[in-house]
């Protein structure tokens, strides 16, 4: 890095690499911008403007997430007149929409009167689906603001429910576009949009088409994406809430991708999956199947006990019991028949470690080297 | 894969074969789509489907069903006759050149168009262009490998990545995409009838010696064995007796699904290791149940060779094992005690009998998975194979002629049939078609066919049709489709119901033991 090129925030001195943007500086610097519209791998956008920052001798504030810093650059991330900007920009999102939860303010008369319309419109009365997980709740509270200033917008769209896996809440929706970069530019999938003007904005599919009619493939990248309750997982949808789950990260267990993903748990039940941010090879991305295809796990029909077939008919056995049988009737093949009349499939679904003990078994104790997966198929 | 998933959106032209990518293997796919979209990188996709990704190709050449060695060997020839080979790649690091070029030789345009259908033209358009390329990455799947010839296919593939100095270089290589998630570990972990861990041959005497010491036993069996697809019909011959499956659904996922049935019932003993009563389970005499990948600590390797830890996230229900702990009780109950601590202790055995596993530990991967080779443990792994020699030194040409699928389209059964999955579902759907919304987006079988071939049949969207080729049939609900190509027929494998597996083709590739899934003969009829 040529450290004689520098910029200075809040007034330390920091180095820079040509094209960095403030954000990329200030953050690799730890200091914190807030962001909204900003998305990692797409290009910046600069529709939201929470980021801006105040840059000497500029006119006008500056968005760190899209201004390149030159040589000498003075900036202020906190400065009264960047408070300012982004408390103006908080109370507008707050006011417009069905932002229940509590820094919608509890002072204001109509109080009553939005709650009743919001548990209409949310078809439940409890607070907004993704309260304690949501970057513009975070903000409110950062910079103790509250949706009371505005007086509230109607709701000009119904929420979209009729998609197996997303619900859409236009209402919710503060218009930052992640979601249109994540589908158009990170999974290219081409299936959102901007549509319509000014007030009627909407986030659209061609044609202002239900997803399930669209190009959309379910990847759930948007729903990720989303820093509020404009896109929430059906499943999830008030059953689960962040804080009652604990994650743990594994690989995914359908392609050979190997996707990265986090397992949402309650109640020793895997609730919901997300994509893991930012590690290799799936940098956060999921598709359909391994976002959303994790009921088997907890499905009734596991099988939950050893099995032995008596007369076409199962009954249910002790370990003791089938395990004695196997390894009986095994010895008894390969003492009569020899090695070579028995096999083993391994497969492509378990572990390593447990192809590794199907290839020890196979070879040591079966004495043949019949084994095979069903790779080819 | 030789090259990484990361390294594909670093390609400037990208090949991509006998992968329907978007569905199957759809988070890799969004990496070429960005390739595409936003680096200039350049498409060529050769398909006999029009697939999602032909929408964001430059080139879409549409092959005849079992043509692949045809077109390859044709943009070999056009790239000769153009002289845009690498000639320095090829001295230096290649062997069998001469031979190769004189065998192509005789593949003109015109001779590939006789017998592929791809217009001279766009082979000849599409060769230059991968020619042209700095960095020319070669991606495939089971359209490739599931032919009689899938050995030969995937060589003249490496033929093609050799002779434009695509090896060893970022953005470059031949990668095959894996459908299952661990099927490289599979194969890794010596699930296959040749070789032991790491690829080590059954027949060299060192490493029989290495695994005999390590485990503490003598005469290990030195005869390469059977692979799944030779098993099966010695066991409809009487002469195969017993079977142990772990964790696979052969009697949805294997051709020829009734010749199949019948032999698996012939056995004398099935053992079958799951999570779900499969329709293989069903015909076993003992069934054991196991944890699934979420109740496990493991590792899996993805298709570009990373090792990958697998976490317990939840507890399993019921009275579950691990599959190694199975399979070590059956061990030791028949005499040979096998016993581990952990999934953790038995990495570490693996990587002190496999060189290529040697620096692989679950210390070394909590954050990030490596690549094999990994040798030591401080080796940083290799993303990248091939970078200054090929594993056997020189890489090799082959000399390859195209052969005829087996079977062909005739008076009896006029149309082709080719096999695959869909977005939605998974293999034999023992997992996926447990998550409703999964199910909502696709419920059933289909066959796929071409308006031209519904108007042809009176077949209209929706009509229940039965399909018949000379191994059995089956009844399906027609999906009249613009990826449908004139002629051929598509069916996903999925759904046990209507399983297209009763219809395909079990003649073998000589080599490899892959069944020619990807085409055979069918007639269409409207069901009754
Ligand atoms: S789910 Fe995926 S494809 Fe559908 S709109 Fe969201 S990002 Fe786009
Ligand atoms: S739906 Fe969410 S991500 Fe999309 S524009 Fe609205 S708030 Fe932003
Ligand atoms: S999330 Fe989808 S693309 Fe990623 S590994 Fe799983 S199945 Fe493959
Ligand atoms: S985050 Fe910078 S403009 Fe939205």
């Amino acid at each position: 890095m040529d450290t004689k090129r520098t910029i200075t925030i809040n007034g330390n001195v920091f180095p820079f690499e040509t094209g960095e943007t403030i954000l990329e500086v200030a953050r690799r610097h730890c200091i914190d911008i807030p962001t909204l519209c900003h998305l990692k791998g797409a290009a910046p956008t600069g529709a939201c403007r929470i980021c801006v920052v105040e840059v000497e001798n500029a006119r006008t504030l500056m968005p760190a997430c899209s201004t390149p810093v030159v040589h000498q650059m003075i900036v202020l991330t906190e400065s009264p007149k960047v408070v300012e900007a982004r408390k103006l920009i908080l109370q507008l999102m707050l006011s417009s929409g069905n932002h229940n939860c509590a820094v919608r303010g509890s002072d204001g008369k109509d109080w009553t009167r939005f709650q009743l319309q919001v548990a209409k419109d949310d078809n439940s009365d409890e607070l907004c689906p993704v309260w304690g997980d949501c970057r513009l709740q975070d903000l409110a509270y950062r910079y103790q603001v509250s949706g009371e200033k505005f007086s509230a917008t109607e709701t000009r769209y119904p929420m979209e429910t009729v998609n197996p896996f997303i619900v859409r809440d236009f209402s919710r929706c503060i218009q930052c576009g992640r979601c249109v970069q994540a589908c158009n530019e990170i999974q290219v999938n081409n299936a959102i949009n901007f549509g319509y003007r000014g007030p009627d904005s909407k986030i659209i599919a061609a044609g202002d088409r239900p997803l399930k009619d669209s190009d959309c493939v379910f990847c759930g990248e948007c729903v990720q994406a989303c820093p509020v309750g404009a896109l929430v997982e059906k499943d999830v949808r008030y059953k689960v809430r962040p804080w009652e789950t604990t994650k743990v990260r594994t690989t995914c267990s359908y392609c050979g991708v190997g996707c990265q993903l986090l397992l949402h748990v309650k109640d020793n039940r895997v609730v919901s999956v997300t994509g893991m941010p930012d590690a290799v090879p799936n940098y956060g991305s999921l598709c359909v199947k391994g976002r959303f295809g994790y009921h088997f796990i907890n499905s009734e029909e596991r099988l939950t006990s050893p099995l032995i077939k008596e007369n076409g008919e199962f009954r249910e056995a002790s370990w003791d019991e089938a395990l004695d049988l196997v390894a009986d009737r095994f010895k008894t093949i390969r003492d009569t028949h020899g090695p070579d009349t028995m096999g083993v499939l391994t497969s492509a679904r378990v572990t390593n470690e447990e192809n590794y003990i199907a290839h020890k078994f196979t070879r040591a104790v079966l004495k043949t080297n019949n084994i095979d997966h069903c790779a080819r198929l | 894969m030789t090259n990484t998933i990361a390294d594909i959106e670093t390609a400037d032209v990208i090949l991509i074969t006998g992968s329907n990518t978007t569905e199957n293997h759809p988070v890799l796919s969004s990496v070429v789509k960005r390739a595409v979209a936003f680096k200039g990188a350049k498409l060529i996709v050769v398909d006999p489907r029009r697939i999602k990704i032909t929408e964001f190709s430059d080139h879409w050449l549409r092959q005849n069903l079992g043509t692949d060695v045809a077109w390859i060997n044709g943009m070999m020839h056009v790239i000769l006759n153009e002289n845009l080979h690498d000639t320095a790649f090829i001295d230096a690091r290649t062997e069998g050149f001469a031979e190769m070029k004189a065998t192509v030789e005789k593949y003109t345009p015109e001779f590939v168009e006789s017998i592929t259908g791809i217009p001279a033209r766009e082979l000849v358009a599409a060769a230059k262009l991968f020619a042209s390329a700095k960095a020319g990455s070669i991606l495939y799947c089971m359209g490739i490998t599931q032919h009689i010839t899938g050995t030969d296919n995937v060589k003249s593939l490496a033929n093609l990545a050799m002779l434009t100095g695509n090896l060893g270089i970022a953005g470059g290589g031949v990668n095959p995409l894996r459908g299952q998630n661990n099927v490289q570990g599979a194969c890794d972990m010596g699930g296959l009838p040749n070789v032991l861990t790491g690829y080590q041959p059954v027949t060299n005497a060192d490493a029989i010696q290495k695994m005999e010491k390590a485990w503490g036993v003598t005469g290990l069996p030195t005869e390469v064995g059977l692979t799944v697809t030779k098993m099966i019909p010695k066991a409809h011959d009487g002469e195969f007796k017993s079977l142990y499956i772990i964790g696979e659904n052969p009697l949805v996922s294997d051709p020829d699904l009734n010749h199949a049935e019948k032999s698996i019932k012939n056995l004398e003993f099935l053992v079958v290791q799951d999570i779900f009563m499969t329709e293989t389970a069903r015909v076993a005499d003992v069934v054991l149940p196991s944890r699934c990948f979420a109740e496990k600590e493991g590792t899996f390797s993805n298709t570009e060779r990373r090792v990958q830890r697998v976490r317990e996230a939840v507890k399993p229900p019921g009275d579950v094992k691990y599959d190694w702990e199975i399979t070590c009780e059956i061990a030791t109950r028949m005499g040979f005690p096998m016993s581990y601590g952990s999934s953790e202790e038995i990495m570490r055995e693996i990587a002190a009998v496999t060189p290529s596993y040697g620096g692989i530990s679950y210390d070394r991967i909590e954050h990030e998975g490596l690549h094999w080779p990994c040798p030591t443990a401080d080796h940083p792994g290799t993303p990248i194979l091939h970078g200054q020699q090929f594993t056997r030194g020189k890489g090799m040409f082959h000399a390859i002629e195209w052969l005829p699928p087996s079977e062909h389209a005739d008076e009896d059964y006029p149309m082709y049939l080719t096999t695959g999955r869909v977005l939605y579902q998974y293999h034999t759907g023992t997992m996926t078609m447990k998550t409703e919304g999964l199910n909502e987006r696709s419920p059933e079988s289909f066959v796929e066919i071409s308006d031209k071939d519904a108007q042809a049949n009176g077949l209209a969207n929706g009509d229940m049709v039965n399909v018949a080729s000379r191994r059995g049939d089956i009844t399906a609900r027609v999906k009249v489709s613009s990826m449908a190509v004139n002629g051929t027929v598509f069916i996903p494998f999925h759904f046990a119901e209507a399983a297209a597996n009763k219809l395909t083709n079990a003649q073998l590739d000589p080599v490899s033991g892959i069944p020619e899934f990807k085409v055979c003969a069918v007639k269409v009829s409207k069901a009754a």
